[in-house]
């Protein structure tokens, strides 16, 4: 489904993305982990095409993508959320889910119907697949951190990706908070037949769903393999000490 | 009907009975509003909707009121082809400088409208065989049929009401509502397939139509025009006007011009110091009301929309 | 074919204007750089010192060294009316979004403007070159006035020192990490609401001495302000918003094609140096010498 090889990227003389390939196979759940720096924003960013890259190539579904551009590349079917929580503050949730509905089913260029017609039910049944149907007429930027990552989910769902990357789904949330995000993301991947390519850096999370992981580590890949090898790498050992939560 | 429809009906009745008071004086100052107040609404696509600040909308006012004005008297074309080209005019020049301003963001964007209006500028103010220049564009007259102030206030009214409604259908509309996403979150917005750069120049060209089409109007009912329009204080009034009434509203802008044109009005009558009572104003407005009039009242009750 | 004295005058009076130029660009690049605020007040506060300083000097006039008397305290209340801005209004904004900022400096325009009507009147004022720099010297059998060699030398004296400062003193080496990452200069202790007002009066200060200086060589008239900042702007485009050398640069630049432009080319040059900005800011929009914009 998703195929890199040996990207790379240099920010002012500083590496941050050297040399890295790999693949990820339909309906794979895999996961990129790495120490803070070790450039795994940057690997999505190249990959999804919001920053250009210096050298190698990505392609999705056969398809090159190295010099789409992002909205290109979204309507592949490709989605994602962002590590900053990417929402759009002043509208509200319901409204956040119905624009990502327009831009993905191609209505955006529509100049003279009311907006308010448009999707209403399959946005209610988003709404209720990531479980914020009872805050729809909420203004989104006003909602907790982690009902806005729940949003942020919806809204990359809308676009009916096949292919997820998910930047730290957990990151910032309490115990109990990360178990029901990734409870719902299992469930929404497994309904949809999704595949899923996610950051993290909580390492409970990641041995828990992932059925193989990438070890990033300043800008290359050091490891790749099932949960058990990589537990059991020692250059992972070693990049890793003391990191896991 | 709803409560705000029939509010904006009420008002156009208003608006309409305006002349049977007979007042030259209010017959003025209701055209005068009524353009400058599509003028500020069509800024308000860019500023409040999409959130672009241009520094540089004057630049297609101008163009517009110069293209109707001298297609008029000086290639004698009739008024209502004048006055179409000088709509075409306005996207055509919003398409060009548009194209360049929307590759850059924050400052450098304003800077770079700026800049384009700026040369826009010279060119009326020193092309003086084509535009008289510094001394102006004087004797444009009235359109045949429309040759008295009422007449031209009722069609500036007939104009100016269907503009708006046409802009308030384009910003209800799934595009509309991608332009607030595009103003909340560029980044996101690209990602959820939406070609950003392609909607804002799309929003930039109806902006600057409209604007256009409001320099028109100004450009006869001025009887005159001078490069000044275009100068950059211009571009700052309208951006003030439309902050005044509140920019995250579709009327607010409107409001804005209304209440600036009123009060210049006034003050004027009395001093000769405006610009200190205006500035006065606009610093109270920032630190107090930071949804403009219109914002404030919204907060106040609920008869306006908010804009989505 | 022009007489070389001749260019090389025309040359020297560019070099004059971009003096002037580079001290309000200068303040204003300063400004944009640590505080984020692109001031449209800078050309006002240049246009007050002027009228200060002829008020400083009507005030001075038995005084010997009246002029420089007057430059000395015109610039420094212009300091302290930017400073005073900047603590009890300007900050107050900072948490809102940068077009109130950009506003409220422009409102400051509205405002200044009116008041030097008000104070000063609306006509012409001039004061006479102060007595030790009446003269003009002669180059290569043109005459160019001494004034004028007086303010090359001071920009350039006054560019070096400012050099020097930031990157050779401790207070310069903040403000320049401040204009990279305020956070992070605050949490090393430093007061950044005070720095961020001592940075905006230093700012204040330049464009109030370029207009203390100005005034013995240039008609103090309402709408200078509105008249030199726009200038101001194309020097900061061309040179880099934030970059002291650039400022210089476009300074240099913007005051030779604006000298020679009148010349060569007199009804165009005024749409050449907007295309000049525009350009810049198409091809290379972080200016000569600046550095492209953080997102």
């Amino acid at each position: 489904m998703l195929k890199v090889q040996n990207l790379k990227k240099s920010f002012d003389g500083f590496i941050a993305t050297n040399g890295v390939s790999f693949s990820v196979q339909k309906g794979e759940l895999v996961s990129i982990i790495g120490p803070n720096g070790a450039g795994k924003t940057t690997l999505f960013n190249l990959i999804t095409g919001h920053i250009p890259l210096d050298e190698g190539t990505v392609s999705f579904k056969g398809i090159d993508t190295t010099r789409m551009a992002p909205h290109r590349i979204c309507r592949l079917g490709m989605g994602r959320s962002f590590q900053r929580t990417n929402i759009f503050p002043r509208l509200t949730v319901f409204q956040n889910i119905q624009a990502a509905l327009l831009a993905h089913k191609g209505k955006s260029l529509t100049f003279f119907k009311p907006v308010e017609s448009f999707f209403r039910e399959e946005t209610r049944e988003i709404l209720e697949r990531v479980a914020l149907k009872e805050f729809a007429e909420t203004t989104s930027g006003s909602l907790s951190y982690g009902f806005q990552k729940q949003l942020e989910l919806g809204i990359a769902l809308a676009s009916e990706p096949e292919l997820l990357l998910l930047d730290e789904p957990t990151a910032g949330m309490s115990a109990q908070e990360t178990r029901q995000t990734i409870e719902l993301i299992g469930r929404i991947t497994k309904e949809k037949g999704l595949t899923l390519l996610f950051t993290e850096h909580d390492m409970e999370v990641v041995f828990s769903i992932s059925q193989r992981i990438l070890v990033l580590h300043q800008g290359r890949l050091i490891a790749e393999g099932t949960p058990e090898q990589v537990r059991n790498n020692p250059e992972v050992q070693k990049v890793y000490l003391g990191e896991s939560r | 009907m709803s409560k705000q429809n029939l509010a904006l009906l009420i008002l156009i009745i208003l608006l309409a009975l305006l002349p049977l008071t007979e007042s030259r004086f209010y017959i003025f100052l209701g055209t005068d509003i009524l353009i400058m107040g599509l003028f500020a609404v069509s800024l308000n696509l860019l500023l409040g909707y999409t959130g672009l600040v241009s520094f540089g909308q004057a630049a297609y006012f101008g163009i517009g009121a110069y293209t109707c004005a001298l297609l008029m008297k000086k290639a004698s074309l009739a008024f209502p082809f004048a006055f179409l080209a000088a709509g075409i005019s306005g996207a055509l020049g919003a398409l060009i400088i548009g194209f360049f301003c929307i590759r850059l963001t924050q400052i450098y964007f304003s800077m770079l409208t700026l800049a384009f209006s700026q040369i826009v500028w010279a060119i009326v103010f020193k092309w003086n065989s084509l535009t008289g220049g510094d001394t102006g564009l004087i004797g444009i007259n009235f359109p045949a049929y429309l040759d008295s102030n009422t007449r031209f206030y009722y069609f500036t009214l007939a104009v100016v009401v269907i503009s708006l409604f046409i802009l308030r259908k384009v910003v209800d509309s799934p595009f509309g509502r991608i332009l607030t996403t595009i103003r909340e979150n560029p980044e996101r917005t690209e990602f959820i397939g939406i070609n950003v750069k392609l909607f804002q120049l799309i929003a930039f060209m109806i902006s600057g139509s409209f604007a256009a089409f409001s320099g028109a109007l100004f450009g006869i009912f001025n009887h005159s025009l001078f490069p000044d329009l275009l100068y950059w204080p211009q571009s700052a009034e309208v951006l003030i006007m439309s902050l005044l009434g509140g920019m995250y509203n579709f009327f607010g802008p409107f409001v804005g011009a209304a209440i600036m044109l009123y009060m210049r009005m006034l003050v004027t009558s009395y001093t000769q110091y405006w610009p200190l009572i205006m500035g006065t104003i606009l610093a109270l407005l920032l630190f107090f009301f930071p949804g403009g009039i219109v914002g404030f009242l919204a907060k106040s009750r609920i008869f306006t929309r908010r804009a989505k | 074919m022009p007489d070389p004295s001749f260019l090389l005058i025309q040359c020297l009076s560019g070099l004059t204007y971009a003096m002037f130029l580079f001290l309000i660009a200068s303040g204003l690049s300063l400004i944009f750089g640590i505080l984020r605020v692109l001031n449209f007040a800078h050309g006002s506060f240049y246009m007050v010192g002027a009228y200060l300083t002829y008020s400083f000097v009507s005030y001075f006039i038995d005084v010997p060294g009246h002029f420089w008397l007057a430059v000395l305290f015109a610039s420094l209340s212009i300091a302290l009316i930017g400073g005073f801005i900047e603590r009890f209004f300007l900050s107050r904004l900072y948490i809102r979004e940068e077009l109130n900022q950009l506003l409220f400096t422009y409102a400051l325009v509205m405002i200044l403007g009116d008041f030097a009507k008000i104070i000063w009147g609306t006509g012409q004022l001039s004061i006479p070159r102060p007595a030790v720099l009446k003269g003009a010297v002669q180059i290569f059998g043109q005459y160019f006035p001494e004034y004028n060699i007086f303010v090359i030398s001071l920009g350039l004296g006054i560019a070096v020192l400012f050099w020097l400062i930031l990157n050779r003193t401790r207070w310069g080496r903040i403000i320049r990490a401040a204009a990279l990452d305020r956070e992070m200069v605050g949490s090393l202790g430093i007061n950044v609401n005070w720095l961020f007002t001592i940075v905006f009066a230093i700012g204040s200060w330049l464009a109030g001495l370029g207009g203390a200086l100005v005034a013995p060589i240039a008609a103090i008239v309402p709408g200078m302000d509105v008249e030199i900042i726009i200038n101001v702007f194309i020097v900061v485009v061309i040179g880099g918003l934030g970059s002291f050398w650039g400022t210089l640069l476009g300074a240099l630049v913007l005051g030779q094609v604006i000298s020679f432009g009148i010349l060569i080319l007199p009804r165009l040059a005024i749409v050449f140096i907007y295309i000049l900005m525009t350009v810049v800011l198409i091809i290379r929009p972080w200016g000569l010498l600046g550095k492209p914009l953080r997102r």
